[in-house]
């Protein structure tokens, strides 16, 4: 694996020549129609989602999109959603679980769009109902960080079965240069931040909060979407396989088990 | 009520009020008096504690997690659980252990959020009451597992759960084992609302960040204490990034409220019947006669 520092993986998940949640749909999935809004208040650019196939099979599919250049940036509010987005993404996955169409996630955000129309709209409500409804989706989901997995604007699309990660994708509860400003007041020292924060892919891995990173030497290359596309369609497989009482309570043990505390015993 | 609404005109957002760190800290009993930061007069402390901690023009004082309960519980039938739980700073991040230390000695709570079974106007209930006083009542693992194991047992003994959230959000010294607890409490949340069970959330001042984008937002009634400011993204930051001057009474719990976030403001002199009359509205007959 490489051995770049947490910043530098920071640099490199934030790199605007990675490929995006496009790339992924197009080289993953065939047969992608897009599909577009809330039904509540618009359509929001950050989020990219519809239906494919994986392997021959109906899958559903919804992705935090950056763009690849600076007009795509401006038309996908530069990955990060508004609640409208995680409204669309909700009514995606609830499209998936009627038609028993397994669900696959494509992270890739700094985090949920911060202004004035979002707290209007309710970004914090938007985020929590994802968090509560994918907990009891009743198909099998994956989701995986392909680039900065920011924060609440991310954990929207993470509550899933099996999360992975890219070898140089980051997962944080806040940005680095967000929290060394807290902290020290200096978002120079976001480097210090950013190791501190123990949110690279491998760390995330070795603190069994996901379930593998994705190497990335052949990143982009057709191999690369290639293996990806077979662990994706094994993995599937696998949860398929469950019965579904099985899938759900495995889901909420997934995250139930996370914490790192102790009881005293008096 | 017409000095309360006269508050209500006069509500403000963070930053128009000068920010959280201008708000009176409740932490020194011997202080006599404390300076309303609505209407600028000065209240005798027993006056203000007699008063539900808020002042005559409607102002409400934020409240530490004790106080909270001797006001919402009926006496002496609050048991506290889950008091074990306990942090074990998770990914070692730098000055964090000794931060825990010193919070625990000032605020002489051990953790951002006290859980239990109470009863409310008779009816039993499990509650969680989150902590300003403890790191801001930041949510790290034991304040997500203690939350998470509130609702588990409200499930398991078929209780309403009443919480009140006060919060800066996730705990960022936890790292990712803290943005996780957004969706652990959220499970416990789904699971013990798929049971038909009753979830009443009170946000009281301030509800921020990760907080709010879990179970804050998630109570089949959300009340909202006037005045608070609530909200994901912080005030400040928005002005930041957007450069726009934040509309007036921005995130406060009234802007909530008119943009349909909140179910009804609740001001704490008739805060406790709206509970229990809530909660009564939930049980079945039979509880009622107890």
């Amino acid at each position: 694996m490489s051995s770049n520092t947490a910043y530098e993986k920071v640099k490199i998940a934030r790199s605007n020549k990675r490929p995006t949640a496009v790339d992924y749909i197009d080289h993953l999935l065939t047969d992608f129609i897009e599909l577009h809004g809330d039904r509540r208040f618009s359509d929001d650019g950050a989020i990219v989602g519809g239906i494919a196939r994986l392997n021959g099979r109906p899958i559903t599919v919804v992705g935090i999109e950056k763009g690849r250049n600076t007009k795509e940036r401006m038309q996908h509010s530069f990955g990060s959603p508004n609640p409208e987005g995680y409204r669309k993404a909700l009514r995606l996955m609830k499209q998936a679980e009627k038609f028993h169409r397994p669900l696959l996630c494509l992270v890739d955000t700094s985090g949920a769009y911060c202004g004035i129309g979002a707290e209007e709209r309710g970004q914090g409500q938007a985020i929590a109902e994802n968090l509560m409804e994918m907990m009891t989706l009743k198909v099998p989901v994956i989701s995986i960080v392909i680039g900065e997995g920011g924060s609440g604007g991310a954990l929207a699309l993470c509550v899933a079965d099996r999360v992975w990660m890219l070898e140089n994708a980051i997962y944080s509860v806040i940005s680095p240069e967000g929290c060394a400003s807290i902290l020290w007041k200096d978002s120079a020292k976001a480097a210090e931040a950013a190791e501190n924060l123990k949110l690279t892919a491998q760390d995330s891995l070795s603190n069994g909060l996901i379930e593998k990173v994705i190497p990335e030497e052949t990143l982009g290359e057709e191999t690369f979407y290639e293996s990806l596309k077979n662990q994706l369609i094994s993995e599937y497989e696998i949860l398929a396989g469950l019965e579904l009482p099985d899938l759900l309570e495995q889901r909420y043990q997934r995250f139930r088990r996370i914490g790192c505390f102790e009881t005293i015993d008096e | 009520m017409a000095t309360f609404l006269k508050f209500l005109f006069h509500s403000r957002n963070e930053l128009e009020t000068g920010g959280r760190s201008s708000l009176p800290v409740q932490e020194d009993a011997s202080e006599p008096e404390k300076v309303c930061p609505n209407c600028h007069l000065s209240i005798p402390l027993s006056r203000l504690w007699a008063n539900d901690n808020t002042c005559t023009c409607g102002f409400h004082f934020r409240m530490s997690a004790l106080q909270r309960i001797a006001f919402i519980a009926d006496e002496d039938t609050f048991s506290e659980m889950f008091s074990d739980v306990s942090t074990r700073d998770p990914i070692q991040f730098p000055g964090y252990q000794k931060k825990l230390e010193m919070t625990r000695i000032s605020s002489k709570e051990d953790e951002a959020v006290i859980c239990g079974t109470v009863r409310i106007g008779g009816v039993e209930c499990c509650i969680f009451v989150m902590e300003q006083y403890f790191m801001m009542g930041s949510m790290g693992t034991a304040v997500g597992e203690r939350i998470t194991r509130t609702f588990e047992y409200a499930s398991e003994h078929k209780l309403p759960v009443v919480g009140f959230t006060v919060s800066g959000g996730a705990r960022m010294q936890e790292g990712l084992f803290s943005l996780m607890q957004m969706a652990k409490t959220s499970g416990a949340v789904k699971r013990h609302s798929d049971l038909g069970l009753f979830y009443l959330v009170v946000l009281t001042d301030p509800t921020t960040g990760g907080v709010t984008a879990s179970f804050a937002m998630e109570g089949d009634v959300i009340l909202a204490e006037p005045g608070a400011t609530v909200g994901f993204a912080g005030a400040r930051v928005i002005e930041q990034t957007t450069r726009k001057t934040l509309p007036r009474g921005f995130q406060t719990a009234e802007f909530l409220l008119d943009h349909g976030f909140v179910d009804a403001i609740a001001p704490r002199n008739i805060q406790k019947n709206m509970i229990a009359e809530l909660l009564k509205l939930h049980t079945t007959g039979e509880e009622d006669e107890q």
